[in-house]
């Protein structure tokens, strides 16, 4: 993985002395709420409804061993004890204190982290597949890009004050586990006829209000003019974007109402234009950065079968919670964060002292978080996964569900977001509780449950096969449950089924639909695909069957 | 007497906005709309010439001016408009501006400059009330960066040249 040099480290430690400087001109009062709010932002600070909520960076979810123990350290001493990982691969603690937030970025420093731009209008933490570089089949290891784009995007001295936040995610395989098509700018690796590797880009995809997947605006851009095509982008975006009003601020509204064709019209001539002045990404730091993420030391291993005599617990963490690995004799492994009773991407501070040192025994080190929610070991020998298990099981984080209806996003909700408008870890319980019987889990199959608690949509609501969005209602929390989303490789966005549903109702309800599945499906077709083939209109007969106090 | 950072010294500003007093053969910064609303009298103007011009304002429109312009302001409204950084930079990319390029308004904070000089602007007259010192200062908070970017700050380091 990636390693500073002494102009990472040094631009980190300027960037926390910068920030030391504002919180204490903060808390002296020479700085007002109005005018620290954009430059904590940019640190990840955000005031949420108890306490500052500060987000870390974890640049595409890759991260080291050492690193991950440095967060639950940060975890145990300035928090209590726990964080949260998000859809877009970073941490949040929920209880720092907002003068000790400088100490807390100068520990990050010191084992090249940090929490820079991962909030505010300017360009987020760049995401990839969790899979990368490890995944049969794959065109290209995203992560040498999401590297440079990273550096390329920090305190860009002309794309800091966007009109509105601005997220990239990259990927490499025909499969899409970043959401790519509802980011700002979706790249996907491909070659052209000729072999050469170059992107297809993607823009204006979001989900929030209105709900958007990308427009294709280039099939192939050649590697060598990534930096420049994204300064175009992002220069018709920063002067063309409205700022009048923030939910019309993302860019996808400006390429909805330029249009597809005319905004990359725009964006062509801007790139034509800029040639001379934009940065120049030489083959030399092409390969410079992907040396840094060459395939680790594998062992020659020959593949095994794991599950043989082993009881039948572990057989299915094995076909749930393992995936396949491009180098025989190993497996990846998803580290379950949605155990029954926990909130859906919460680790305590032990869970990521165990994760970070099981990492350093059988993965190369390496520690990756997941698009949903998850940790992932990358690169385990086979020969290991029983043991990995029993580990794992002895820290609560081997929860057979990876894929099933319970590994389902959620976003923080009422309970910690000053933004949301109703919870979402009560109603992931009640779904827990309710689907707790993993043969039942198991026979449902693949069912993605995404749910936001307001229709900011951290939760992706709109794009889980089933969507649940929380809405206040009167001052009582409802929820909105949409069906037929979904996010990788068909991206679609899921339509509302009817009157949302109080909150006690909302696990019985899906309880209705997947039952209307199981009635109508073909011999091992998925949830998804019995929807698509019958349509809405069974399952919204079905889920409000016995509903008349829905309004 | 206002004063205002130009590259990285403290001096006092030789140049009057419009509506501030001005000798008639001394620099006088006048608005766009101003600029082409009077177009022949500003062109007889004896002294050095400037315009302010807006977030909204294409600084393309500017080319048939900009050879009798010693200066161009441009407007920071408040702190969140990041327009100008991209009419700054292209002014001194793409359209080649020498002159001075002023970033001016209420958005101009110490906590700005850095990037400001950075996209190419050459002085910066603070919103009122900063710290001009401290704003100095700010320059130098930075010795890296990874962008190509203009001279205004001292860098020991950049990531990714110009092409």
């Amino acid at each position: 993985m990636y390693r500073y040099d002494e102009l990472d480290q040094a631009f980190v430690d300027e960037r926390v002395e910068e920030f030391r400087d504002q919180t204490r001109r903060h808390l002296a009062g020479e700085l007002s709420e109005d005018e620290f709010r954009p430059l904590r932002l940019r640190n990840g600070l955000y005031l949420q409804r108890h306490a500052p909520m500060l987000r870390i960076a974890i640049p595409y979810g890759l991260m080291r061993s050492a690193q991950l123990r440095k967060l639950a350290d940060i975890a145990r001493r300035y928090d209590r004890g726990y964080g949260h990982f998000t859809t877009r691969q970073n941490l949040q603690l929920n209880w720092p204190a907002l003068a000790a937030v400088p100490d807390i970025l100068a520990e990050l420093a010191t084992v090249q982290m940090h929490a820079i731009q991962t909030s505010g209008n300017c360009v987020r933490n760049v995401t990839a597949d969790h899979l990368a570089g490890i995944a049969p089949g794959e065109v290209d290891d995203p992560r040498p890009y999401c590297e440079i784009v990273r550096q390329w995007a920090t305190l860009h001295p002309e794309f800091t004050y966007l009109p509105r936040k601005f997220k990239i995610a990259v990927t490499g395989s025909g499969e899409d586990r970043a959401a790519s098509e509802v980011h700002d700018i979706g790249l996907h690796l491909v070659r052209d006829a000729a072999g050469s590797l170059g992107f297809a880009v993607l823009v204006g995809g979001g989900l929030g209000r209105a709900p958007v997947i990308g427009a294709l605006i280039r099939e192939f851009l050649p590697l060598a003019e990534l930096l420049g095509y994204l300064e175009a982008i992002l220069r018709v975006y920063n002067r063309h974007g409205r700022r009048d009003n923030i939910h019309k601020a993302r860019i996808k509204v400006l390429v909805k109402a330029l249009g597809p064709a005319r905004f990359r019209d725009e964006v062509e001539a801007e790139w034509q234009a800029g040639r001379g002045s934009a940065p120049l990404l030489t083959v030399a730091e092409i390969e410079r950065m992907r040396a840094f993420f060459r395939p680790p030391p594998y062992e020659s291993r020959a593949d095994q079968d794991v599950t043989r005599g082993r009881e039948p617990r572990f057989a299915a963490w094995y076909r749930y919670n393992t995936r396949a690995h491009r180098v025989p004799g190993y497996r990846a492994v998803i580290v379950s964060l949605k155990a029954h009773g926990a909130n859906p991407g919460d680790a305590t501070a032990e869970q990521m002292v165990a994760v970070a040192d099981l990492a350093e025994r059988v993965s190369f080190g390496l520690i990756r978080t997941t698009h949903s929610q998850n940790l992932l070991l990358a690169d385990v020998p086979q020969s290991e996964l029983y043991e990995v298990w029993r580990e794992l099981e002895g820290h609560d984080l081997a929860m057979p569900n990876i894929g099933t209806l319970t590994d389902l996003i959620a976003c923080p909700g009422l309970d910690f977001c000053s933004l949301a408008n109703a919870g979402t870890l009560g109603v992931a319980h009640d779904i827990q509780r309710y689907f707790d019987d993993l043969d039942y889990l198991y026979d449902l199959g693949n069912i993605e449950i995404k749910m936001s608690g307001c229709m900011n949509a951290c939760g992706h609501h709109h794009v889980g096969h089933i969507g649940i969005l929380g809405v206040d209602k009167h001052g009582e929390e409802w929820y909105q449950i949409s069906l037929g989303g979904s996010a990788n490789g068909f991206t679609a966005l899921g339509e509302v089924i009817g009157p949302s549903v109080p909150k006690r109702d909302v696990a019985a309800t899906i309880g209705r639909i997947v039952e209307v599945y199981r009635a109508l499906r073909a011999a091992d077709e998925p949830f998804i695909d019995t929807l698509r083939r019958v349509g809405l209109e069974p399952f919204r007969a079905g889920a409000y069957a016995l509903h008349p106090q829905a309004a | 007497m206002r004063y205002i950072l130009r590259r990285r010294e403290i001096v006092a500003d030789d140049w009057s906005h419009l509506g501030e007093k001005c000798a008639e053969d001394g620099a006088l910064i006048v608005p766009l709309a101003e600029l082409r609303a009077e177009a022949a009298r500003w062109r007889a103007w004896r002294g050095p010439l400037g315009v302010r011009i807006a977030p909204a304002d294409a600084p393309e429109n500017l080319i048939p001016e900009l050879p009798r312009l010693g200066l161009v302001a441009v407007e920071f409204p408040n702190p969140g408009d990041g327009r100008g950084y991209s009419q700054g930079r292209l002014l001194r990319t793409r359209l080649g501006f020498r002159g001075e390029l002023r970033a001016v308004g209420a958005g101009v904070k110490r906590d700005q400059v850095f990037l400001l000089a950075r996209c190419g602007f050459d002085a910066i007259e603070l919103a009122p009330g900063e710290d001009l010192e401290a704003a100095r200062r700010a320059l130098g908070r930075y010795s890296v960066a990874y962008q190509p970017g203009a001279g205004g700050v001292a860098l020991a380091r950049q990531r990714f040249p110009a092409s």
